[in-house]
């Protein structure tokens, strides 16, 4: 049961986080400069609200306010010059950085994590290396049963989170429609949607028929972890710290924070320290992945 | 002192009927509320889109079908099986069971009853679905039809103890003078008693289905929540997903004021009418039931 109300508790947690943050500009006012605006996307706003609340625990004299809304959102925050730190799980676009240029603002880029998706199965599935072309093909509903992928001749269960989650649109636009923005690929029909990832994993531990996916940190030992090729012919590679670091591992990404120029000050001491191991280890317990060798 | 009796009367007669008045006025707020987020889906998803067969709102496929049959053929199933054993538990506690029995059996229901539903999906999940995939050797054990057995878990303690209320109800002047005609003990609940208690034991039937379409976090958690439309007697065997699970589940992330908002609020006003078209539905037949009654009597 413990696993079905943690999340809830965090969403909670977040809700009620959020709807104070707006509140404390007021307190803090009077010195601006331990007031730092943080704002973007909803991939990395658990994360950023985690760091922060370390962060403000260890440094009562800084206040930090998450909020979510979107990559789009927090990067159209900073152009506008509204927030300190930007949150983005994709890449600022070329005319994003124009419009900024054009507001004077000179828009910094930061690694700040890293998000891999593992695809899972039950460890009785022979199937143990795809292609990404395979995956695609398996959740858009092309291929129903394991036997076309070199499997056994068992139907295919597909697993999936919820669609309001980052994850699953990342998979959506990254492995179903392979990272072509005009695909207009859907998710099967009869996609399951789990509600948790503890849904997700508890189903693939007893169903031989089942595949998922979740954020690599979220995997647990016992389950079989799928070997990944970006095309047919290419080398299968496992999702770990180093494939993904080195970048070999197709399903990753980087989570990015900017800024509107080198970061000074307050905002330059918490970047550093989000890249110190201690902040990295947050990271890895919100199932992303470290950056560096650690 | 008569002055004051009077003046303590008018209070609690007042207060009294305010607190009946106002079951209706949160009805009327509820539903006022539904509609007013609910109607701009009219405005803003074409009808046409909104009775197809795709639910996947990221992409701004609003079809409900799937969502409204998924419902649908849960609860029929959850009813199917709360209305049978419920009713039967119910004339076993009130009418066979001997006292010490009673004694045992109706705290036992009212613990069942008492069961948080997250505990009751926790439980299907790790152990009904599994089980049900190997026994039926289906592809998974997340199917409606494990939601359809949690349900009806979960619906027969609402039916069993209303039903059992109404049959206590019945005076035992009418068992008497029907065994006192020779009827069995069969006969007597079957014929006399039963039906003596028919609006009662309707009214217990139609909350426990209330409580079975209305039930979120077990059906979220065993379901699958699939958004396939289910019209075959097959589809009780696959996934589904369900109104309330969809409301659950994406209403937390989505956006105050979207096209998204304003459709999840249109799914609880289609929820909202269902339920009120059971009641009417029921209240009519027991309505009805009693007008004839009556004539009889008189």
């Amino acid at each position: 049961m413990k696993r079905f109300i943690l999340p809830g508790i965090a969403l909670l947690t977040f809700i009620f986080i959020q709807s104070c943050g707006p509140a404390s500009p007021a307190e803090a006012a009077p010195d601006s400069a331990a007031y730092i605006e943080n704002k973007g996307s909803d991939t990395i706003v658990n994360l950023a609200l985690a760091w922060a609340e370390k962060y403000q625990s260890e440094h009562p004299e800084v206040r930090i306010s998450v909020t979510g809304g979107g990559s789009g959102t927090g990067i159209a925050s900073l152009i506008n010059g509204t927030v300190d730190i930007a949150n983005a799980s994709r890449k600022i676009k070329e005319e994003e950085i124009d419009q900024a240029k054009s507001n004077g603002i000179e828009p910094v880029e930061h690694i700040i994590a890293r998000d891999a998706i593992a695809v899972i199965v039950n460890p009785e599935n022979p199937v143990s290396e795809l292609t990404l072309k395979q995956i695609s093909d398996i959740y858009s509903g092309k291929y129903s049963n394991w036997m076309e992928v070199g499997g056994d001749d068992r139907p295919i269960v597909r697993l999936s989170r919820e669609t309001n989650l980052g994850t699953h649109v990342y998979f959506l636009e990254t492995v179903l429609r392979l990272g072509n923005s005009d695909d207009q690929t859907l998710f099967s029909m009869d996609t399951l949607l789990l509600p948790s990832s503890e849904g997700i994993i508890a189903e693939l531990r007893q169903n031989p028929n089942a595949i998922g996916y979740d954020g690599l940190g979220y995997v647990p030992k016992d389950l079989k972890v799928i070997a990944i090729a970006k095309e047919e012919g290419g080398s299968y590679v496992l999702p770990s710290i180093a494939t993904v670091n080195d970048k070999s591992y197709p399903i990753a990404r980087d989570l990015y924070m900017y800024t509107d120029g080198e970061p000074t000050g307050m905002i330059k001491e918490y970047l550093d320290w989000i890249l110190s191991p201690e902040a990295q280890e947050i990271v890895a317990e919100l199932g992303f992945v470290p950056v560096g060798d650690q | 002192m008569e002055k004051s009796l009077n003046w303590r009367e008018f209070v609690i007669t007042r207060l009294i009927k305010a607190s009946g008045y106002s079951a209706i006025l949160f009805v009327a707020l509820i539903f006022f509320f539904l509609v007013r987020e609910g109607f701009p889906t009219f405005a803003e998803v074409e009808s046409k889109s909104l009775f197809n067969i795709r639910w996947y709102p990221i992409e701004d496929y609003f079809g409900i079908l799937p969502l409204i049959t998924g419902s649908l053929i849960v609860t029929i199933g959850a009813g199917l099986i709360a209305v049978p054993f419920g009713i039967g538990t119910a004339i076993y506690i009130s009418e066979i069971a001997p006292r010490w029995m009673r004694e045992i059996l109706k705290p036992l229901v009212e613990l069942l009853g008492g069961l948080p539903s997250v505990v009751i999906g926790f439980l299907g999940f790790l152990v009904l679905s599994p089980f049900l995939r190997v026994f039926l050797d289906l592809p998974t054990g997340l199917t409606a039809l494990t939601g359809s057995l949690l349900l009806g878990g979960i619906a027969v303690p609402t039916v069993v103890s209303v039903a059992e209320d109404a049959l206590d109800a019945v005076p035992r002047a009418y068992r008497e003078g029907a065994w006192a005609l020779g009827a069995t003990r069969w006969q007597t609940i079957w014929r006399v008693t039963l039906p003596a208690a028919r609006s009662g034991v309707l009214t217990a039937v139609m909350l426990g289905l209330g409580r079975a379409i209305g039930e979120t976090m077990t059906v979220m958690m065993v379901t699958g929540n699939a958004p396939v439309l289910a019209l075959k007697l097959g589809s009780l065997f696959s996934p589904v997903r369900t109104m309330t699970a969809t409301i659950a589940a994406e209403m937390g992330e989505v956006a105050n004021g979207s096209t998204h908002y304003h459709v999840l609020f249109f799914i609880g006003m289609v929820l909202f009418l269902i339920s009120l078209g059971v009641n009417i539905a029921a209240s009519s037949v027991v309505f009805r039931a009693k007008k004839r009654a009556e004539r009889i009597l008189s």
